[in-house]
Parts: structure tokens; sequence; C-alpha cells
């Protein structure tokens, strides 16, 4: 009875070591702190109607980004704790983890910067400005996006979870690759947790996929032609296209891992028939395309900078996007090169070698593009464009350290090594991370109606450049001196200690710039200095015709294109007078949080064996679908007055902020000073004392 | 912001970045200091040809990539917004010129890498036999959780965590698991690496020149014990290697089917171990166990060559 009632749960599954308390003890504290606000502000039906309900991509946006920023800080975490393992883990000290648990880490580390930070930073980005860029109100399906949203959220969780269900991660390496994750290597929960976080915000990645082809190929504004379209939108674009091709691949390769574990089939077995040969080739058929996935968007974010800041239009607009479509076609025939080690003849090493040369290609042709582009313009070097020299210099280093890879005797040589971590690290700290931080340096303004705090966003770029440098170089080096990645101990006499302290040190300064970061937001929401304008850079797509803040309708009445760089083109002719029309929005929903819900408790389910919660979860699932279109309350209708209204309501607000704020930035030291003095202020306050 | 001023930031910002280079050069250059920087220290002529390659590669590569990188830097300081002399183009459109030249450079050193890179690949293919005037021998590897056995089919003994091998005699390490996640036999000095399977034959073929103790390990996550996986090569003379392997004969420490068991259980940081004898066939034997029991049709024989399969 108990077995059928909550399958494999046993007392032992709760938090009893001192990593899985402490994470249990955070979640709670957290927790408690964000409803007693909630609570203490009344919040509680606002949240659920204007935000968590919401099917504007602009709040799903945002909601993206909070999400991968907190997921960033604990990746980041893991990343620290790796880094002081492999510090003082030397000869007979094995550092203070485990090797499981140091395994578990590194494991948690990959899916969560790839899935839940970059992931949700890149769909961050696409939900907010993809929509603005093309002229649209909304998504193709509103529905699909909340819903793909709450699945990642539901995935995030199901990442988390085993802090307080469970003990343990997979300790599998991020790609799980059988038969070590098998149930015969990995007989605990960790490879569970790590099928179904993967599977259900996988599952979430492919919706949105194809929510925003729909959206990009329908829904643009009358006369903006596909080469008329932004970069940004062109590298969403091939980015949605390679998702909603190889996402599906990751689903079945899960199912089949699932099934191998859970019902003792032998897809990927050593015995029984079984190839875990196909595993490595199904999952990097998926996990190849993916970096690109991640990749192509950041490319169109500092297409958009490069533009932007160098005031002038980009040099060869269609060299740019066939590069980009040939990143994205190239991609899906690469993934061999992960392993060229694993044993194929030299025909077929050499033939994924020259598709991998062939890739690179179409790569170069960007950056060329962006040097013509800067010749002979104006340049200002904003922070966003200091990402974007920032992430020339990172990028390239990773990426011809990737070409040498791809060269199979060397990569033999270089394979597993932490030359190979470091040259991927190069190519997704330079390229992606620093694109999301262009992209959201940028986009700021946009996003909240202020800009960012500039000064301090020049500190935090130092500190990750400094940081980066510290860390990834000596990891290079380790690469050279033989040194494989996931070591969790090693010997004196191997002497890559002082590169580990290195890297460590490096670790700290990147984690610096990380909380400089969240300084800079906050010393930026405390400075307040607002765009009025709208178009805080001189921008020259779309997005800048709206206002910062856009509505939730985006734009009054859509506008009409009639060459690349719209609003630049706009600028130039003088900006059409404001009319008013009838828009219609979709309504708010809670289909989509009772579904990713439904589907969360489903994979839990199967985590603990518990059939009849699998069964009750699936029937949830199909039966909230089946609800959701008996209901035809979907779209409602703002009327032409009530627009009329709020873009005057909103024009009376604006005309009371000062029209120019030439106030500098805040420095470190004010801010500083500015915290303490609210605290001081806040403990004298007799208010405070009477409660 | 008065011009002057902004060069000098710039002046500052670029000596900083160099001293920051060059402190973090002679740092690294001090800890390497006495150590072993295996892939630039080969032992062996399969490390030396891959390391040549890759010196190759990279040079091509730095060669056209950091004039590119250089004129970015270069590009982005002469037209920045404080340089008004500088010529300011918003509208220009570039030709086919420029297009053509993006496509072509990186198009062409793409083929030069290419055509290196396609013989090269089947040079140095690892299940290529070393053509040599000495006599190849063989030495079959068998990774398990968590150590490396060594089995020399010709000398009758195997060895855990340890292998000899003589200098200047080509060597064929033949590669397989039993009851273990994927590994990946490798020794930096004298060669590449190449996974180890369980029901799997792969081919490893090196020949190493200099005497010497060179480390060896794993390269893929193989659980708990996985960094604890460690065995030593040493290279050897001919004659060395001879009178070790009758030396390890006259032990009395056969590897018969307890001892082999007891292997096979999972166990971290082994020592090293010397087997006097071992019993005929075994490799193809832990091979044929994951054969017959998956209604594979083909035999062990065709796996081994797997390989040469995909030639």
């Amino acid at each position: 009875m108990k077995e059928f009632l909550i399958g494999r749960l046993t007392r032992h599954a709760l938090p009893h070591e001192w990593f899985t308390i402490g994470g249990t003890a955070a979640f709670v504290l957290m927790a408690v702190f964000v409803i007693a606000i909630l609570t203490w502000t009344k919040r509680w039906r606002w949240l659920w109607n204007e935000w968590l309900t919401s099917v504007d991509p602009k709040k799903i946006g945002i909601m993206y980004f909070l999400v991968a920023g907190f997921m960033l800080v604990r990746g980041g975490l893991d990343a620290i704790m790796m880094w002081l393992q492999q510090a003082i883990s030397v000869d007979g000290a094995h550092g203070y983890l485990t090797a499981d648990h140091f395994q578990q880490i590194f494991t948690a580390h990959g899916n969560i910067m790839v899935f839940f930070v970059a992931m949700g930073f890149i769909f961050g980005l696409i939900n907010y400005i993809v929509p603005l860029q093309i002229g649209a109100r909304d998504l193709a399906s509103p529905f699909l996006n909340t819903l793909g949203f709450w699945l990642y959220v539901a995935g995030v969780i199901m990442v988390n979870l085993f802090f307080v269900l469970g003990g343990e991660y997979a300790a599998t390496g991020w790609l799980a690759i059988a038969p070590l994750s098998g149930i015969d290597f990995s007989p605990g929960v960790g490879v569970d947790y790590w099928i179904w976080s993967l599977q259900i915000s996988g599952i979430g990645t492919t919706l949105g996929g194809i929510n925003f082809i729909m959206t990009i190929l329908k829904m643009r504004a009358p006369g903006m032609t596909l080469w008329k379209m932004p970069m940004f939108t062109w590298g969403s674009l091939c980015s949605m296209v390679m998702a909603v091709m190889v996402f599906p691949l990751l689903t079945a390769t899960l199912f089949l891992l699932f099934f191998d574990r859970y019902f003792g089939a032998h897809f990927f077995t050593a015995l029984g028939g079984g190839d875990p040969m196909m595993y490595t080739n199904l999952i990097w058929m998926w996990g190849h395309p993916e970096v690109y996935i991640l990749v192509l968007p950041a490319f169109g974010v500092f297409a958009e900078v490069v533009t932007t800041f160098s005031r002038k239009r980009i040099a060869s607009y269609t060299s740019c996007v066939l590069a980009m479509i040939g990143v994205s076609v190239f991609a899906l025939s690469v993934w061999l090169h992960h392993f060229f080690t694993m044993g194929a003849g030299a025909n077929v090493n050499a033939f994924f070698g020259v598709m991998t040369m062939v890739i690179a290609v179409p790569t170069s042709v960007l950056f060329l593009v962006w040097v013509a582009t800067m010749h002979k313009g104006r340049i200002r070097f904003d922070t966003p464009m200091l990402w974007f020299l920032g992430f020339v210099a990172v990028f390239t280093i990773g990426g011809l350290a990737g070409v040498v890879l791809a060269v199979p005797p060397a990569d033999f040589q270089l394979h597993n090594s932490l030359f190979l971590v470091a040259h991927f690290h190069s190519n997704v700290i330079g390229g992606v991370l620093f694109g999301i931080f262009a992209g959201i340096t940028y986009w700021f303004p946009k996003i909240t109606g202020f800009k960012l705090n500039e000064r301090i966003g020049r500190y935090a770029f130092w500190c990750w450049i400094v940081g980066f440098c510290m860390s990834f170089i000596p990891m290079y080096i380790l690469g050279f001196m033989g040194a494989t990645r996931r070591l969790d101990h090693y010997e004196s006499s191997t002497g890559y200690q002082p590169f580990y302290v290195l890297m460590l040190i490096g670790g700290i300064i990147i984690a610096i710039g990380v909380a400089l970061q969240i300084v800079q937001v906050i010393a930026s929401i405390i400075q307040k200095k607002r765009d009025t304008t709208g178009d805080p850079w001189d921008g020259r797509t779309l997005e800048w015709a709206s206002a910062s803040a856009p509505p939730f309708y985006n734009f009054s009445s859509i506008p009409q294109v009639t060459s690349r760089d719209a609003f630049w083109e706009m600028k130039q002719q003088g900006l059409p007078a404001k009319k008013y029309e009838d828009i219609h929005m979709p309504t708010n929903t809670a289909s989509g949080i009772y579904i990713a819900a439904f589907a969360f408790l489903a994979g839990f389910a199967f985590v603990w064996h518990i059939n009849w919660l699998v069964v009750v979860s699936i029937i949830g699932i199909i039966a909230v679908a089946i609800a959701r279109t008996f209901n035809e309350h979907t779209e409602y209708t703002i009327t032409a007055k009530e627009v009329k209204k709020i873009e005057e309501d909103r024009q009376a607000k604006v005309s009371a902020y000062r029209t120019k704020d030439n106030r500098p930035d805040m420095g470190l030291w004010e801010f500083i000073m500015v915290v303490l003095k609210f605290f001081l202020d806040a403990v004298r306050s007799k208010r405070w004392r009477t409660r | 912001m008065p011009k002057k001023e902004k060069k000098n930031s710039l002046l500052k910002i670029l000596g900083l970045i160099l001293l920051g280079l060059i402190i973090l050069g002679f740092t690294i250059k001090t800890f390497l200091h006495g150590h072993n920087v295996a892939l630039f220290n080969p032992k062996g002529m399969i490390a030396h040809e891959q390391l040549r390659l890759m010196l190759l590669t990279a040079g091509i590569l730095l060669a056209a990539a950091l004039p590119v990188v250089a004129v970015l830097y270069f590009t982005a300081w002469k037209y920045r917004e404080s340089n008004k002399k500088a010529k300011h183009e918003p509208d220009s459109r570039h030709g086919w010129l420029l297009n053509a030249v993006i496509w072509l450079i990186p198009g062409i050193i793409a083929i030069i890498l290419s055509l290196i890179m396609w013989p090269a690949t089947h040079r140095l293919a690892p299940q290529k036999p070393i053509a040599a005037d000495a006599k190849p021998m063989t030495i079959q590897v068998v990774s398990m959780r968590w150590k490396w056995l060594f089995i020399y089919p010709e000398q009758k003994i195997a060895t855990v965590n340890y292998v000899q091998l003589p200098a200047n005699i080509p060597v064929q390490f033949e590669l397989t698991a039993d009851d273990a996640p994927m590994s990946s036999f490798w020794i930096p000095n004298l060669s590449g690496m190449l996974y180890t399977m369980t029901g799997h034959s792969n081919h490893l073929n090196i020949i190493a020149d200099t005497l010497g103790d060179y480390p060896g390990r794993s390269g893929e996550i193989n659980g708990a014990g996985f960094a604890g996986m460690q065995f030593t090569a040493r290279v050897s003379t001919a004659a060395d290697f001879k009178s070790w392997a009758e030396g390890v004969r006259m032990l009395d420490t056969p590897l018969d089917t307890t001892t082999y068991d007891t292997l096979l259980k999972p166990s971290e940081n082994n020592a090293q171990a010397s087997y006097s004898s071992v019993e005929d066939g075994l490799y193809d034997t832990i091979l044929m166990k994951y054969m017959n029991a998956g209604g594979h049709d083909h035999t062990g024989h065709d796996n081994a060559e797997h390989g040469a399969h995909h030639e």
C-alpha cells in the first residue's frame, strides 16, 4: 500500500547531508521571504492576474530574465564550488567534496547554464524584442508561449528538487552519456531528475520554437518582407527553426533512456542488444545544433549593437543573413566532431572535420561584416558596445581553438581535456553570455523605461574580462599538460595545482562581476534616468518606435514598413502622425500554469515510480488542454477611444519627467552610501519601531 | 570629453591589458617549470605528428585571424565618436567586392585546412598499423571500474594500472571494457585517446621513441572512481621489456577466474599489480560476453575489426 501511495519515496530521501540541508534551507528561506513580502504588500492577486497568468510576451520575457538570472547565480555557485574543490584536492587531501558529489555539481552546472540560464535569457530576449521588431502586438499563439514558459519553470524546479527529495542529482556529465546513465551504473534518482527536468523544459522549447517561427513568418508589419527583417529577428528565426528540428530528437532520446531505466528496455545498454554509441550520436545530433541555437540570437544582438552604435547601416545585409542561414544549415551536419575518439574510420572523421571547417566560414563572415560596418561609422562606446568588443577577443580565441579541435588527429589529443572545456566556455561565455549582457543593456531602457548605470556596468565588464582570462587561459594550459576535465582530485607532482588556484581566483573575480551587475541594476532603479523618447540610443529598428516601456499593445497603430532599418527611415522622413484604432488582445490564461504543473507532477511521479500519480497527471494535462479549447473568450477588444486615453495619460505622465537627464551615473561609493542611508532611515523611522 | 584625455585613457587601457597578459604569461611560465606539458612533450611518432598538425593548424588560423581582430579593434578606435576627422558615411552601400572578399578569405582558409586535414586524418587514423622494420606487438586493454587491465597475449602475462612497452617497436593496443561505462584510454605523451566500450574492440596504434615513465588515465567520465583511474606507461628498451616480462612470468600470481572476478568488482584508486599467467583468449571471452547476450548476429571477430568497417 505504501509502495502504491508514495512509490519509492522513503524517509531517506529527505535532506540529511550538509548540501541538501543547506540547499533546502536556502530555498525555504527564499520562499518564506517572498511569501512574506507578497502578503505584507497584499500583492498576491496582482501577481497572479498581472504576471503569472499573463500572455503578454513582454511580461513573459521579463519573467524569463528573472528566472534565468536567479539560475545564473545558482549555476555560478556550482562553478565556484568546483574550482574550490580542484584548488585544494591534491594528493591525499581529497578536498571537501566526495567524487560523487563533485560529479553531480558539474552535471548540474552544465544543465543549468545551458538549459536554464542561456536558453532562459535567449527566450526572454526573443519574447520581448522580436514582436516589437516586426511590428506585432503579440505572438501567433500567446497560449503556447505562456505554456512554454511554465514548462521551463517546471524544469527549473525539477532540476533543484533533488535538494529537497532524493538528495542526489545525476553524476554523469551534462549529457548523461550511456551506459553510465543507465540503471546499472546510475541506480539512483539523480538521472531521473535529469531526464525529467530536460524533458519538460525541452518540450517547452519545441513549443516556443514553433510559436516564434509562426510569429515571425505570419505576423510581420505590412511592408516588412523577409529581406527587410532586423538582424536579431533573423538570428532568432534561424535559431528557432533549428530548435524545432532538433529538440524533438532530444525528446525522443530522453524517452528511450527513460524506457531503459523505467521499463528495463535495452536501447542504450551494453547487454541485451542495446548500443550506447547510438545514444552518443543521438544526443549530439541535438547537442551540437543546441549551441548554435544559443549563439545565433546572440549574433543577432551584436549585429544590432554594432549598427546602432556605429550609426551606420549594416555593411552587407545579404551576407549577414546568408551567413546566419548557413550556420543553421551546417550546424546539423557536424555532430560527430564531438566524438572523433569513439573509433569511427578515417573517412567518417575527416568528413565531419571538413564540415566543421565549412561552418567556420559563415561565422567568420559575420565578423568581417561587423568590421566593414564599423568602417566609416561614428562609434560610441556605451556598455553594449564594450560587451561586443570583449566578445570579439574571447570568442575568437574559443573559435580558433574550436577549429583546431575539428582536425581529428589533433582532437585525439585535445578531446575531453581541459583545453576542450576552455574552448566551449570561451564560445558560450564570450558568444552567448556576453551577447545576452549586450542585449539586456541595449534593450534595458526599452524594457524598463530607464537606462542601466553605465559606470558600474563598466566595472562589471572589466571584472568579467579579467576574471575570464585568469580562469580560462590557465585552463587551456592545463589541457596541454594532459589534464582531463572533471577531475575531483590529482597528484601534486602533475603541477596542476597552481593553475587550479589561478582559475579559482579568476572565478571569484567573475563572481564580483556578477555582484556588480546586480548592484548595477539596483543603482539604475535608484537613480532612474528616464528615457522619455522611447529611442535612447538613436536606434534603427521598429522596437524603438514604441514608447519605453511599451504599452501592453506595443503599437497604438501598426507601423508601415518600406525599407530595412524601418525606424531609421521613418526618422529621416518624419514620423507618421499618431492615429488610434481598435485593438484585439489575447486574454490572460492560467491553463499554461495548470498544464505545466501537471507535467511537473508527471515527471515527479516517474522519478519516484508513483504510478497512480502518473495516470492522474497525464489525465490532468489532457483535461486542461481540452477544457482550454472550449474557452471562446480568448480575445478582447480595446476601443480606439480607450487607446487614445491610455496614450494621452501616458504622455501627461512622461512630460512631468525631466526631458534631458544629464545627471552623471551613480558610482559604487555613492551607491553604498545611498543603501546605508536607506537602511539607517528605515531603522530610525518611528513607524518601524512601533511595529 | 576632450580628445587628448580620451586618447590617454585608451593608451592606459591598452597598457594595462598588455601588462596583465605579460604578468599572466610569466606566472604560467613559472608554474610550468619542471612539469610535464604532455602535449608539447611528445615521446612517440604519433604524438609528434599530432603536435605538428596542431601547431600547423593553429599557426594558419592565427595568421588569418590576428590581422582581422587587429583591424577590427583599429577600426573601432579610428572611427570613434570623438575623432571628428574620420569620415562618416552612414548610408554607404558596399558592393559585390566586399561580399566576394568576406566569403573568399575564410573559404580559402577552410579549403587549405581541409586539404591538410584529410590526408592527415587517414595517415594518423588510430586503427592504422604503423609501418616499421620491427615486428609489431599487441597489448590488450580492458577498462574496468575503476582500473586498467593490460593483457599481453604474446607474453601471456597481465598487469593492472601499469603497462610496459618496448621503444621503437610498433604497439597495437586493443581496447575494450568489461562491466564498465565508456572510458577513454589516453597516454598524452605517446598519442591521443580512444574510447573503450563493452562489446567493442577499438584499435590504437602507437610507437614510442624515448625511454621513460608516462602518465595515462581515462579521458571520459565513468563514475565515482574516475579521477583515480590512472596508470603508468613505461617505455623501456626491448631487452628490458623482455626481462621484465620474464620476471612477471616467474611470479606466482596467475590471473585466474577468482582473481578476475575480484578485479571486476568496483574499486577506487587501485594499486599496480602483475599477473604471471593469463588464460588464452581472455580478451575475446570478455568481448563475447556482450555479443552473445545481445542477439547480435555477427561474430566477435567481425566486431574486432570494427575500425576497419568504417574504412
